[in-house]
């Protein structure tokens, strides 16, 4: 992500110091910065970066019972070329993304936008969106589950009441994975909402007071001066959310589950992943998968680094 | 100086950090006071009641070696074993069942107990020849069988009634089993005759067996999901999903079978005597033998407690395992009902622990079972047949195609 550019002032006063005590102000300096964040980059190198060099290399391997493995060069990604299920579960994380991101994002946006207003009560409504977000993912996907649940569930109950017979939200394969999708979208609007409320109040007050001198509307005001002035954060969520939702995981585990009708047409490239590395002990082609995940990351951020050139404005 | 004092609090909560991670390994492995504490892995929570009690009782004798269990539901149970088993990190002491133990032995991550047996005069002959043999790898016994369970048929009285049928007894054949769910399911009131679950030891691998069919050849090369008579048995046991007699999978995976049963929406279903807890709060269920097929099968299979071959501490854990297979142990198990007892000789106060329901039923079904495969790739076969049975139960395929699938899937993993 590009980092925002901060302004920093130099009182002039400063400037005017010695050049050679700056310099080895300077060294002294880096010095002391690189020893404050070495805890920091020596958990990282052990917990991130030694892992993924491990991973990359066991995508190489094939794994038999506790912890043996072999070296069978490009045989994972080979195979991959050939797994239908692994097409179908980078399809079913496609959808998964195409509706959680947008959605999520403007749902999300529209909602930081009204509870920024001067309203009644709006700590209350946010913290009552913010819930679901300090909840737990294993907790929030049970509960969904019974309000699912066909025959038993809240949500059939309440459309027989009108006449409805519902359908059968988690094992429906044509329905189950857009049932998994509301959720998702519901417990994380409150986590988006957050970073949004911090994004609108970083907007000086002077261009609303501007703008509503020159007779614009709140329609206008917020499609000329709120949504450009948020761009940077809007940005900044777009890429993280969908890094989220390419990871997605638990509530597909949680909610469908092992033997469901609804697998096959729900379970995402994490999940495929757990089942390799974990349920079927194919740990070799898991990391195989992984680092394919990976790639596709990292290409479809490099993507948006360059598109925002378009749309992001930075003051 | 600020400075000093921040660099120096970050040394001090880094080493605190790290000194926290070798402390708790000290304080697993010191024995300071001559105190153990030993983990115990295991799978059902329902039983946790028996055991704690066992545990007590094993401590009356050995107050020095505390036992501390540690619940992992069964469906992530082996997957968690077998990544904490490469980390060397097991219990010391854990479940084992048939279908894993060949794949533990041979990897050398459980202990054998033939030789500390031998040592310590520890009688392998309290057992059911079959469960040790179940255990016995290469000649070597790896696990003190537990308990032991084969496969009852269990029915709700109420839902009999209600329809006046009579009750299912030991004279019941598949016919019988078919004529009756017709009878018995109600769609206006949601009851459903029969639950066809998608379960092997538990559902369609007793089908097989009364039918002549057989899953894994005895020499463990060759899978028979294919087989025609497997096959037959497999479409009897699925027909009644079909025919609207059984929940749909789907609704199956929704709610648990069992919770529709214990809840008087499925009148009869296959389950195994660790239901038994369960099922006997509700005073409508009963259990009797399952019907015949062709010939009379259940299948048999029972537990064992092993040791974890990188244990710090087997001595004590040895104990506890001789322990838990000991008659007292088998006596808490048999008295409060939770399982049948390996230990020769309690089963009959099982029987006698739930009054209201007929646990001879399982005793009696011993006579006739068929040990559950132990191949080494058993586990692997059993992730298979849910991955591709599932599309047959759901009636997207064909019960041939799947079985084909199934069984070009599970020779794969045998040739291994």
């Amino acid at each position: 992500m590009k980092e925002i550019p901060l302004q920093t002032e130099v009182k002039p006063a400063k400037r005017l110091k010695a050049a050679s005590l700056a310099k080895t102000r300077k060294r002294s300096d880096y010095f002391w910065a690189y020893l404050m964040i070495a805890p920091t980059m020596l958990g990282l190198a052990i917990f991130y970066l030694w892992p993924i060099i491990q991973n990359f290399y066991f995508s190489f391997t094939e794994w038999g019972s506790f912890g043996q493995y072999e070296w069978t060069g490009l045989d994972n990604y080979k195979r991959m070329l050939e797994d239908a299920t692994l097409l179908q579960s980078f399809k079913n994380t496609g959808i998964y993304i195409i509706f959680t991101v947008p959605i999520g994002i403007f749902l999300s946006i529209i909602i930081a936008v009204l509870l920024n207003q001067n309203i009644k009560g709006k700590s209350v409504y946010r913290t009552l969106y913010f819930l679901p977000v300090i909840t737990m993912p294993a907790a929030i996907a049970m509960v969904w589950k019974w309000l699912y649940n066909a025959d038993y569930g809240l949500l059939n109950y309440l459309l027989s009441l009108i006449g409805i017979k519902g359908p059968q939200w988690v094992t429906d394969p044509h329905i189950a994975l857009y049932s998994v999708i509301a959720v998702a979208i519901w417990s994380g609007i409150g986590y988006n909402m957050v970073i949004f409320l911090s994004g609108l109040q970083g907007i000086p007050k002077m261009y609303y007071e501007a703008a509503e001198i020159d007779g614009a509307g709140p329609v206008t005001v917020f499609f000329k001066i709120t949504l450009p002035l948020l761009s940077p954060v809007i940005f900044f969520v777009t890429i993280m959310s969908l890094i989220g939702a390419f990871q997605v995981f638990d509530l597909i585990f949680m909610m469908i589950g092992k033997g469901s009708t609804a697998l096959e047409s729900t379970q995402s490239i994490v999940y495929l992943f757990y089942q390799h590395a974990f349920v079927l002990n194919d740990k070799g082609y898991a990391a195989a998968i992984a680092v394919l995940l990976l790639i596709v990351i990292l290409i479809i951020t490099a993507i948006q680094m360059v598109l925002q050139k378009k749309w992001v404005h930075y003051d | 100086m600020r400075k000093w004092l921040i660099m120096l609090l970050t040394v001090v909560l880094g080493l605190l950090g790290l000194a926290g991670c070798s402390d708790s390994d000290k304080a697993s492995s010191d024995a300071k006071d001559g105190k153990v504490e030993i983990t115990y892995g295991i799978w059902d929570k329902k039983q946790l009641p028996a055991i704690e009690d066992i545990i007590k009782l094993f401590n009356e004798k050995h107050p020095n070696i505390k036992v501390k269990t540690e619940i992992t539901p069964y469906g992530q149970y082996f997957q968690k074993l077998e990544t904490a088993a490469t980390g060397g990190a097991l219990p010391d002491v854990l479940w084992m069942n048939g279908a894993h133990v060949t794949q533990y032995a041979e990897g050398k991550v459980i202990l054998p107990l033939s030789d500390m047996a031998k040592k310590d005069n520890y009688s392998l002959d309290n057992y059911p020849k079959s469960l040790i043999d179940l255990y016995t790898v290469d000649g070597k016994v790896y696990g003190i069988p537990k308990d032991y369970d084969t496969i009852g048929f269990w029915y709700n009285k109420k839902i009999f009634d209600d329809a006046g049928v009579a009750y299912p007894d030991e004279t019941w054949d598949w016919t019988k089993l078919k004529e009756t769910a017709k009878q018995l399911t109600n769609k206006d009131k949601g009851v459903w005759g029969f639950a066809s679950t998608i379960a092997n030891q538990e559902g369609y691998y007793n089908f097989i067996w009364q039918n002549g069919g057989y899953v894994i050849s005895k020499d463990g090369k060759k899978a028979g999901f294919d087989d025609p008579k497997t096959v037959e048995a497999l479409k009897f046991y699925t027909s009644f999903i079909k025919e609207g007699l059984s929940p749909t999978q789907a609704q199956m995976t929704e709610t648990a079978a069992s919770e529709l049963f214990s809840s008087g929406k499925v009148a009869m279903m296959l389950d195994g005597p660790w239901m038994v807890p369960e099922y006997k709060k509700n005073p409508d269920l009963n259990v009797t033998v399952l019907p015949k097929g062709e010939t009379r099968a259940t299948a048999i299979h029972g537990l064992s407690n092993v040791i974890a071959a990188n244990t710090k501490h087997k001595d004590a854990a040895w104990k506890f395992v001789q322990f838990l297979g000991s008659k007292e142990a088998a006596e808490i198990y048999a008295k409060t009902g939770t399982v049948i007892p390996a230990f020769n000789g309690a089963q009959d106060t099982w029987v006698k622990s739930v009054p209201s329901l007929n646990l001879q039923a399982f005793i009696d079904a011993s006579e006739y079972s068929v040990p559950l495969p132990n191949a080494k790739s058993t586990g692997e076969i059993w992730q298979y047949e849910v991955d591709i049975l599932k599309k047959a139960w759901s009636q997207e395929e064909s019960i041939e195609d799947a079985a084909k699938e199934l069984t070009k899937k599970a020779n794969e993993a045998l040739s291994k």
